[in-house]
């Protein structure tokens, strides 16, 4: 069990909830339990194949998982993950 | 979709535009949300972009969640993130398209020369996979901290 927080521009998937308890003692499985509660969020979050987006990140706590155990990293349930979509731009 | 800018943000985003040219600024914007979107304060991140910052900018992951907690601690939503356009128009690139995320608006600043010329917002339609250009109202909001 762990809280995921949900960032702004997907909250209209979560019915406007910020945050949602998700089951599971890894990142993975909290990641998703959340996109079991909210299907429509699933697309956002992960690739056709199952793998985390390029363009999403995955924080535990203020660490990113990519320094951690990536999607295997343990969480508990005082743990909180943030999904950060990648942001970037620029003139062509 | 109208999109109202607290005077003191959009200063705040120009003064840092021209500030950061000739590479690119980026930054948050936080507000309100009705039927209009209200922007109240406006805060810089750093461009973590490797490489060439006059035509590029990222945000790094980190400064998203300290922004999220920003939000959430003043009870205020995100509602975009605001970019420079160094001697370019304010409009939005096909670079900016390929990494555009629904739901925020992109306020862009074009500086010409060091000065700023031009401020547009935009919000992608995801139907169409295009940006819809937003029409900007200047507004003096009640101070915000």
């Amino acid at each position: 069990m762990a809280r995921v927080i949900i960032p702004t521009p997907l909250r209209k998937f979560t019915a406007n909830q910020a945050s949602i308890d998700a089951n599971g003692g890894t990142v993975r499985e909290s990641i998703t339990s959340v996109a079991d509660q909210f299907p429509e969020l699933r697309k956002h979050i992960f690739e056709d194949g199952g793998e985390i987006r390029k363009f999403v990140r995955i924080y535990l706590g203020d660490e990113d998982i990519n320094v951690l155990e990536k999607e295997d990293t343990k969480v508990s349930p005082e743990s909180v993950i943030s999904i950060i979509p990648a942001i970037a731009g620029g003139i062509d | 979709m109208t999109i109202s800018i607290n005077k003191d943000a959009l200063d705040e985003m120009t003064k840092h535009a021209e500030e950061t040219f000739p590479n690119e600024c980026v930054g948050f914007f936080y507000g309100v949300e009705g039927n209009d979107r209200d922007v109240l304060v406006a805060r810089e991140v750093n461009n973590v972009k490797e490489g060439d910052q006059r035509r590029r900018f990222e945000v790094d992951p980190f400064d998203y969640l300290m922004a999220e907690k920003f939000a959430e601690k003043n009870g205020l939503t995100i509602l975009g993130i605001y970019h420079s356009h160094p001697n370019h128009p304010a409009k939005p690139s096909e670079h900016d398209l390929r990494q555009a995320i629904p739901y925020f608006s992109y306020i862009i600043v074009s500086v010409m020369d060091g000065k700023t010329a031009d401020v547009t917002s935009w919000q992608l339609n995801t139907e169409t996979n295009e940006f819809e250009e937003e029409k900007i109202e200047i507004k003096q909001f009640d101070k915000v901290k």
